[in-house]
Formats: structure tokens, C-alpha cells, sequence
């Protein structure tokens, strides 16, 4: 049996500490070096221990959602856990949305949260809030430490579910009273959890069927998500599909996993993805889809999703596996143990590749290419507006000339679909998007935690004028750490999304999406110790963002952009992957939407 | 369009960690997801390791099925999950509680019912009767069915207890 459930030797009263202290010490074993937070009256015995050690940095940020999203910028460029602290009540409460784009986008984050004292929970206490039963499903899973002898197992055990599987968002309600009262510490188990064990190796058995079915592929495809970044398995994904010679696509949360400008990899796929990629999708014989779940972003009308292909899917998560779209060969394991396995596998079956059927396979994509469904047109005329597309391209150009490590992260909206097609990625763990949830204003504060994590790195928050004053608040704590962050707006004074689906789909009526009222952006920039500046036009595009590079102190670009670019490709709502409607320039008409169609988001 | 899958039964075992919360995760999981429960018990099985059980009658696409499964396996708190009607024979059981109101025919009636049904007697007054009977859902749906035109007054149902025959465990 688990050493957790023997009763635990009560030490001595001098190895007794405060739950306070016992809380930071598991931290610090569990190798947390930075706490994104927000102090309040229930976890001021938190903040006191924090106060009188060294070992861990606490960030104050200006508001408990943007701790969340910092904490998740920090996790996704690190690969570690990000550590949230907030108080009861509307602590707790504000961290709910971060918390639940953590479990959408699988990223693993501790959240310890504040609770009134025991003897007061349940009596409507001041800044009470049923924290535990609020982010049940908003979580992983979740804990109410009751007794003090509880408190380290359950911190250890926190960080082990959070990272473990698929990772994601843990909560921890910790009553002020735990707190305050001593607790016995506990060191890591070395014991397996008791319920909580997920299968990393994948059956052998599915390892050969599924090389089987790909060895004999005429038109095969390699679809990955962010399954791949988390597993650590970008190598080896690169490998396998330089091996095999397969096309690649990505999800929005895979971008990076393989190099974006390998002429294997086809492009982002799904509803703003490349007509190559979603062709490829379309009319594929095989499928290795490893580490993304068929999102309805990405498979588009599941009745009309790649019809006629063997579908292999690989994930950690077992109710990944057919929830969406019914697959043929199920593989479940970690991605990283899968592809190494799927390589061994590859070299030792005897059978060659079908590699005449792969190369005509080939032609037919270059064909799809050679459409260019990413071209727009920028005049370069003194005072030209400036196209989104081009100003996210220089932006990619310049950064790239230069050479520095440069991390991205967005907003939600156009200006994201802008920059996961324009801005090519060779390297995971560089994009930090809010994939899953699609939260606006979630690009500022993870931008935060990547420079926490990597203080010289170059972070640009690729964001909209609109999204960015979700959590503006933020910029505060970028002067408070000196945090150079530079955030890129695309601004074309409107929700651009929301004004696009009006145009194409809700016949022009404009409603509640103009950006009325707008800041001065570069004055806000001021007001909050920065630098703000603008580019009005093409001409003035480039020297704003070499000048945004080259400023030690966080900046706001303020782009000003074509108010009336759409992002195509797109797959409308409701339409399969062939019946994609491509920007203006290109000589296709659009899909007609259904009413079934009108329903989904 | 093609033709919706047909939704079938499915009687599913869970063993969790019994502590707090763990039955709401369950329920929260199945309001969530929009999956059914047409019965659900739960009570802690003696094996000394503080554990409980809980039954799941639901319903569904065989798919729906498969991912209610793969969903409840995923919490943290769960053992074990076992689908009994698709794993081999399994014996579903429940208890009622049926209060029955009448007098005279009725009243006689009701009770030579309740005899056939072997449903026992366990609270008599000069104008009702508690039965209290043991037996499958369907047993028992029957025999609620007869009571209704003879004063049946209030019914109180267990949900549904189950386990597998032979010598399989969960």
C-alpha cells in the first residue's frame, strides 16, 4: 500500500512548523522558483513565509486572471509547473477563467487559493467562496486541506497530477487556520499515487499496426498538437517525419513542434489553416494524428472530416480517443515514448514505403501550394495602410534578422490567426496561445511569464486593440519588474473576428463590435512607464518595430491596420475541409453556410 | 444525413477513493458532458482501504458509452471503472419502499399482490401498507404499476446495486 495512507509519524514539536512554512518548503522541494500572485486577508500567513525566505520570487501581479495566464506562459516556455497564489473569495474566483484555459490547452499549473478558516466554511463568511466546488470543473482536480497533516501530501501530490497525463490546472483551497496551526512536512513519496496512474507506454501491438498502416500509405498525412510540446517531443517527431518522408500539419497549439519552414510541414490546419494542409486532411488514405484531440476547429463538419482515410491517434488521454471522430487505431501512451516507438518500429518492418504513391502525393500538394492561399497584397505607396498580414511578416523578417530567442504570445481574435500563419515557428515552446478556450486577454500576462522565465529573451505579444484591454492592468506589473515585454497591437478598431463571422455570416450588421472610444495607446504605454509608439502607414512599419526591438523598457506598438481585412483561408462553420473559401485575389466563391452551420461558433 | 446511433443501457461500477467531494466530481462529470443517469447509488465497500463504490445505470450511443467510461477512469480519485453490461452477466438489484392507501377490495387486493411479487409487509395501519421489496428495476417497475390503481400513495427507491457473476471482481 501507498505510504500515504499509513497514519504519519507526528515529529517532535521543534520540526514542527507553521502549515505556512510547510506550504513553502514543498514548493521549494518540488523545485518552484517563481509564485505568480495576489495577496489578500486569508493567505497573509503565505505571504509572511514568502516575506522572510529567499529561495522563492514572488510576482505581484495586478489582477488574479492575469497570475493564471502568467503562470501558464511560464509552464508552456519551460516545460514546468506554473504556480499561482491568490486569496478566498474573489481571488479564487477571478483565477476561475485562467484556470479553465490551463485545462483546455493542457497546461500544468498549481493554484493555491485562499480559504476562510475551517470552523467558518460554510457560514457565508467574508471573501467566502465554495472555491473547491467552483473549479471542480474548471480543473484537473482539486483539494480542501483540512487537517494540517494532510497539507505536504496534498501539495506533492498536487504537482504530481498536474504534470502527470495530460497536464492541467490543479487547485488547492487552503482554510487560514492550515495555515496558521503547525503541520508535520512530509518529503516527496517515492511511492506510486494510489488511483492516479497514467499509461505512458503505448501496446506493441497498436505500435505495429499502426506502422503497418502507414508503411503501406498512398496518401498519408502526420496531423500533431500541443501534445507533441508537452511530451517533449518535437525531436523526435522531426525525426519521424524526415524519416518517413510524410507531409505534417499542425494545430495551433502544435505550432513549433516541427520546423515551420521544413517544406514537409504543410502549415497551421483547421478553420484559418492553409488550403495544402486541409486538402492534405481531406483526401488522405492514412492519418497519424499525435497528440491533438479533433477539435471541431480543426476536423471542421464531422460527417464530411477526411472521409475514407485510417485514422491512428495517438494520446495520453484515453477519452481523447473517439470522442470526436471514430479512429482506427487507437494508440495510447506518452507522444514522446509513442514516436520513439513508431521510429523502432518503422526501421525494423520489413515492407518499403509505398514511396511512388507518397511522391505523386507530393505533386498533388505542391499543386494545393502553388495556389498560395496566404498571399495579400501591401502597396508600398508613401501613407499606405498597412495590411495586417504584412505588418505580422515584417515583424517575423526583422525578429529573425536580428537572431535573438523570441517568444510570442497573442491575444484572441484575427490578429492570432495573423500570427500563427505568418509568423513560422522552428522551435516549440515559442508560442504561448490561448488555443482551447480562446481567452481574450490572455497574451499580456503569459507574455509576463515568459520573460520571468526568460529574462533576455525578446517576448512580443502579438495582440488586437480590443483583447488587449482585457488585462491592460498588467502593464503595471511590467514596470514593477522591469519587464521589457513588447506588445504588438494590430489595431484596426474593431473585434475583427466578431466583425468578420458579421460580415460573412450575419449580413453586415456591424453590432457592438467597432471599438468605440478607443485610449491613446502610445500615452497609456506612458501613463503605465513605458514607451508607446505608432505606425500610421507602410512607410513608418518598419522603424516602429526595430525601434519596439531595440527598447530596453516594455513597449506598445500601436499598429494601425486595414480595418476591413478579413482571415482567410477560412473553413466556415458548419463546411468541410474542401470547401474552404480563400481571400480576395483568389478566384473562388465562398461555401454556402447552413443554418446548422449558423448555430456553431 | 446519417441515421443517429441507436442509445443503448449500460450498468457501470466505479470504485473511488472515499473522501469528499468524489460523488460530486461524478455527477458534475455526467451534468457537464450532458450524459445520463437514469439510477446512481453509492456507499462505501467494507474492504478496509476506504473506498466506496458507486453504480451507474446510463444511457447512450455505444460511443457516448465508451467516453463516460474513459471519462470517469480519467478522475483522479478513481480505482477502477467497470462497465458490467458489456464485461460478461452481471445481477442488477434495488429496494422500494411502496406505500400503498386504501381499504376494502383494494386493500385486499394489494396485499395478495404484494404476496405473489414477495414483496414483505414491513408497515401496516387500518389504512395503509409499506411493502418493501427486493428485486431487478423491472421487477419492480411492475409491480409499482399494479399498486397505482389500488392507492399507491409513495414510492422510495434505492437506484440500482450491482455486481458481476462468477468469480470476476472489479
Amino acid at each position: 500500500m501507498s505510504q500515504t495512507l499509513a497514519a504519519p509519524a507526528i515529529p517532535p514539536a521543534a520540526d514542527l512548523q507553521s502549515g505556512a512554512e510547510v506550504l513553502l518548503r514543498a514548493l521549494k522541494d518540488q523545485g518552484v522558483e517563481v509564485i505568480f500572485g495576489y495577496p489578500g486577508g486569508s493567505v497573509l500567513p503565505i505571504y509572511d513565509a514568502i516575506f522572510q525566505q529567499n529561495a522563492i520570487r514572488h510576482i505581484l501581479v495586478r489582477h488574479e486572471q492575469a497570475a493564471v495566464h502568467a503562470a501558464e506562459g511560464y509552464a508552456r516556455s519551460t516545460g514546468k509547473v506554473g504556480v499561482v497564489l491568490v486569496t478566498s473569495g474573489p481571488g479564487a474566483t477571478n483565477a476561475v477563467t485562467g484556470l479553465v484555459d490551463a485545462l483546455m490547452d493542457s497546461i500544468p499549473v498549481v493554484c493555491l487559493t485562499g480559504q476562510v478558516p475551517t470552523h467558518l466554511i460554510g457560514n457565508d463568511a467574508f471573501q467566502e467562496a465554495d472555491t473547491t466546488g467552483i473549479t471542480r470543473p474548471a480543473t484537473k482536480h482539486n483539494y480542501l486541506v483540512k487537517k494540517s497533516e494532510d497539507l505536504a501530501r496534498i501539495v506533492h501530490e498536487a504537482f504530481y497530477v498536474a504534470r502527470s497525463g495530460r497536464p492541467g490546472p490543479v487547485v488547492i483551497d487552503l482554510p487560514k487556520d492550515i495555515l496558521i496551526g503547525k503541520a508535520p512536512y512530509q518529503a516527496i513519496p517515492e511511492t506510486p499515487h494510489r488511483s492516479y496512474r497514467p499509461a505512458t507506454d503505448p501496446d506493441p501491438a497498436q505500435i505495429a499496426r499502426a506502422v503497418a498502416a502507414m508503411k503501406a500509405a498512398k496518401r498519408p498525412i502526420v496531423y500533431f498538437g500541443g501534445g507533441v510540446i508537452n511530451a517533449g517531443a518535437a525531436g523526435a517527431l522531426t525525426r519521424f517525419v524526415r524519416k518517413t518522408g510524410f507531409p505534417c500539419t499542425g494545430t495551433l497549439m502544435g505550432l513549433g513542434a516541427y520546423p515551420s519552414n521544413d517544406p514537409q510541414f504543410l502549415g497551421m490546419l483547421g478553420m484559418h489553416g492553409t488550403y495544402e494542409a486541409n486538402l492534405s486532411m481531406h483526401g488522405c488514405d492514412v492519418m497519424l494524428n499525435v497528440g491533438a484531440r479533433f477539435d471541431d476547429r480543426v476536423t471542421g463538419r464531422l460527417n464530411a472530416f477526411s472521409p475514407g482515410s485510417t485514422k491512428i491517434h495517438v494520446d495520453i488521454d484515453p477519452s481523447s480517443i473517439n470522442k470526436n471522430v471514430r479512429v482506427d487505431i487507437p494508440v495510447i501512451g506518452d507522444a514522446g515514448v509513442v514516436l520513439e516507438a513508431l521510429i523502432a518500429a518503422w526501421d525494423a518492418h520489413p515492407a518499403p514505403s509505398d514511396t511512388q504513391s507518397v511522391a505523386a502525393w507530393w505533386r498533388q500538394i505542391a499543386e494545393w501550394r502553388g495556389i498560395d492561399c496566404l498571399k495579400f497584397t501591401q502597396t508600398q505607396g508613401r501613407g499606405d495602410t498597412i495590411k495586417p498580414q504584412y505588418a505580422v511578416q515584417r515583424l517575423y523578417d526583422i525578429t529573425r534578422e536580428l537572431g535573438r530567442e523570441t517568444f510570442i504570445s497573442t491575444e484572441v481574435g484575427q490578429h492570432q490567426m495573423w500570427a500563427a500563419q505568418y509568423f513560422r515557428f522552428d522551435q516549440p515552446n515559442h508560442w504561448m496561445t490561448s488555443g482551447g478556450l480562446g481567452t481574450m486577454g490572455y497574451g499580456l500576462p503569459a507574455a509576463m511569464g515568459v520573460q520571468i522565465a526568460h529574462p533576455d529573451a525578446l517576448v512580443i505579444d502579438i495582440a488586437g486593440e480590443a483583447s488587449i484591454l482585457m488585462n491592460i492592468q498588467e502593464m503595471a506589473t511590467l514596470a514593477q519588474y522591469r519587464l521589457p515585454v513588447k506588445v504588438f497591437i494590430l489595431n484596426n478598431q474593431y473585434m475583427g473576428m466578431v466583425r468578420q463571422w458579421q460580415e460573412l455570416l450575419h449580413g453586415g450588421r456591424y453590432s457592438e463590435s467597432y471599438s468605440e472610444a478607443l485610449p491613446d495607446f502610445v500615452r497609456l504605454a506612458e501613463a503605465f512607464h513605458g514607451v508607446g509608439m505608432r505606425a500610421e502607414s507602410v512607410d513608418q512599419l518598419d522603424d516602429v518595430i526595430r525601434a519596439m526591438i531595440a527598447s530596453p523598457k516594455a513597449v506598445i506598438a500601436d499598429i494601425c491596420v486595414d480595418q476591413k481585412e478579413n482571415c482567410f483561408p477560412m473553413i466556415p462553420s458548419g463546411a468541410a475541409h474542401n470547401e474552404m473559401i480563400l481571400g480576395a485575389g483568389h478566384n473562388q466563391r465562398a461555401a454556402s453556410i447552413t443554418d446548422e452551420g449558423l448555430v456553431l461558433v | 444525413m446519417t441515421t443517429p446511433a441507436p442509445n443503448t443501457s449500460a450498468t457501470i461500477s466505479v470504485l473511488v477513493e472515499n473522501e469528499a467531494g468524489v460523488l460530486a466530481r461524478v455527477i458534475g462529470l455526467f451534468s457537464g458532458r450532458g450524459y445520463n443517469i437514469d439510477s446512481l447509488t453509492v456507499a462505501p465497500v467494507d474492504d478496509g482501504r476506504g473506498r466506496s463504490r458507486i453504480n451507474i445505470v446510463t444511457s447512450g450511443t455505444e460511443m457516448v458509452i465508451e467516453q463516460i467510461k474513459a471519462q470517469l477512469d480519467r478522475l483522479v480519485p478513481v480505482h477502477r471503472v467497470s462497465d458490467l453490461t458489456r464485461e460478461g452477466p452481471h445481477i442488477a438489484r434495488e429496494m422500494a419502499l411502496i406505500k400503498v392507501c386504501s381499504t376494502g377490495n383494494d386493500r385486499a387486493e394489494a396485499l395478495r399482490l404484494a404476496d405473489a411479487f414477495r414483496a414483505r409487509v414491513v408497515d401496516a395501519t387500518t389504512g395503509s401498507f409499506v411493502f418493501e421489496m427486493t428485486g431487478s428495476t423491472e421487477k419492480l417497475d411492475a409491480f409499482v404499476e399494479l399498486m397505482r390503481p389500488l392507492g399507491l400513495a409513495e414510492v422510495s427507491r434505492t437506484g440500482v446495486a450491482a455486481i458481476a457473476r462468477g468469480t470476476r471482481v472489479i
